[in-house]
């Protein structure tokens, strides 16, 4: 059980590490296509 | 399945042809090469028309009146021909901003990328799901739970180190919250805005999305372990043969010999490693949206081995814009993840509720030996082999 536990922890740690550096980057889609003149919430 | 994969693949080559000349189409000469009312009827009912003529006449720039003459402002080219130039994507245009995607302004694949999505892809994509579920739980009930002849043997041997069980469970995991929210994007629309209304399906989407654009590396990450890991017991060979003619015992009494990995599970490991990896590929493609263009190199590696000719079809476009770049990029990541989630389905069937003692080997690494014999009984002799060589001094290794 305990590699399954470590799997699921580190999907949550890569995904928390990729968004992190995704939104540094400006990478996602509404960052990349977007401006401060644009709502898309 | 194989249904989904030639729609998939017809959706692709449709999208991505350029609206081929018709030989036979209808006579013109009467409007001088310009449509008829044939051509708006049929564009009424929805028919493909002809638009080769329509396409062509956007104007020449050598026969543009001189400057000082009437109508020479626009060189040559009148407002309707300036328009069709824009409408097909040929006019020659310069913006301030934006780049290469701005510059197409009028984009009519949109329009049969979104029919696509909305209609066969997830018509025929949900089906498949519930198909599979269906036919799975059929098979439960005709064929039950595949049991160990003689019964278990009450001794374990390890079937899967730490390593490997961490990168399955990596990959199962960020599969399946791929999946999940993948289907949240796919039919937000369709089906949560209908039951729960307009704001619940906003919220879900955006959560949805910064979670599928994010689990997507971990999903990359452990797809990358278990190639490494798996790729040289997953290599076809005779034995392969033997599992197909006697239904690896699914069907049947018989349980062919089989090393690490049966037929079966090569099958699993080559579907996760190649659709996981188109579907990787697109999706990246998705997450840096414009960046990185696939069909342009795909489509002229296609024509150069000459298959658009011996389908006998005209060669694919070397040449997309932007946006029908990510248009096919989705298409081809929604339908072959459908084609993924079908096949894992029925792993996960396969590996708790339809076989007794196949869930131990993901879960504590262990099964019972009577298993092993019956499923894997090469492996458990070299096994026990390696075992007996070093004494059982160590820990048995694979």
């Amino acid at each position: 059980m305990k590699a399954i536990i470590a799997g699921f922890a580190a999907i949550v740690i890569i995904a928390v590490a990729a968004g992190y550096g995704l939104n540094q980057m400006g990478a996602p889609t509404d960052e990349a296509q977007s401006g401060d003149d644009v709502r898309l919430d | 399945m194989a249904r989904l994969l030639a729609l998939l693949v017809a959706a692709t080559l449709f999208l991505a042809a350029p609206v081929a000349a018709q030989t036979s189409g209808p006579d013109r000469t009467a409007t001088g090469g310009a449509q008829t009312l044939e051509d708006i009827l049929a564009r009424q009912e929805g028919l493909k028309v002809d638009d080769a003529a329509r396409r062509a006449d956007t104007g020449d720039a050598s026969n543009a009146a001189p400057f000082d003459a009437q109508l020479g402002t626009l060189g040559g080219t009148s407002d309707p021909e300036l328009w069709r130039a824009l409408r097909y994507d040929t006019a020659d245009i310069t913006v301030s901003a934006g780049g290469p995607v701005a510059e197409t302004l009028m984009q009519s694949s949109g329009m049969a990328w979104l029919e696509f999505r909305e209609g066969p892809l997830s018509t025929y994509g949900g089906w498949l799901l519930l198909g599979t579920l269906g036919a799975l739980v059929l098979f439960y009930l005709l064929r039950g739970r595949i049991a160990v002849d003689g019964g278990l043997a009450g001794r374990t041997v390890i079937r899967f180190q730490f390593i490997e069980r961490f990168a399955h469970w990596l990959l199962a995991g960020s599969f399946i919250v791929l999946g999940l929210t993948g289907l949240a994007i796919l039919f937000g629309r369709t089906v949560i805005v209908p039951l729960f209304g307009h704001e619940a399906n906003t919220v879900l989407l955006t959560a949805s999305m910064a979670i599928h654009n994010n689990v997507a590396w971990a999903f990359i990450v452990s797809l990358a372990m278990i190639l490494v890991m798996w790729v040289w017991h997953n290599i076809p060979n005779r034995l392969d043969l033997v599992w197909f003619a006697q239904m690896g015992g699914i069907i049947g009494s018989k349980h062919p010999p089989a090393k690490k990995f049966n037929a079966g599970q090569k099958i699993i490991f080559w579907s996760c490693i190649v659709f996981g990896s188109l579907i990787s590929a697109t999706g990246l493609s998705l997450i840096f949206p414009f960046e990185f263009p696939l069909f342009e190199q795909a489509f002229a590696l296609i024509n150069a081995t000459g298959l658009p000719g011996l389908l006998g079809i005209a060669p694919l476009p070397e040449v997309l814009t932007p946006q029908a770049e990510m248009q096919l990029a989705q298409i081809l990541h929604a339908g072959l993840a459908f084609v993924l989630m079908a096949i894992i389905i029925a792993h996960i069937y396969i590996g708790s509720v339809g076989m007794e003692g196949a869930s131990g080997a993901m879960t504590t690494g262990e099964v019972d030996e009577a298993w092993a014999h019956q499923h894997h009984s090469i492996w458990l002799d070299e096994l026990k082999e390696k075992e007996a060589r070093s004494d059982g001094t160590a820990t048995p290794a694979e």
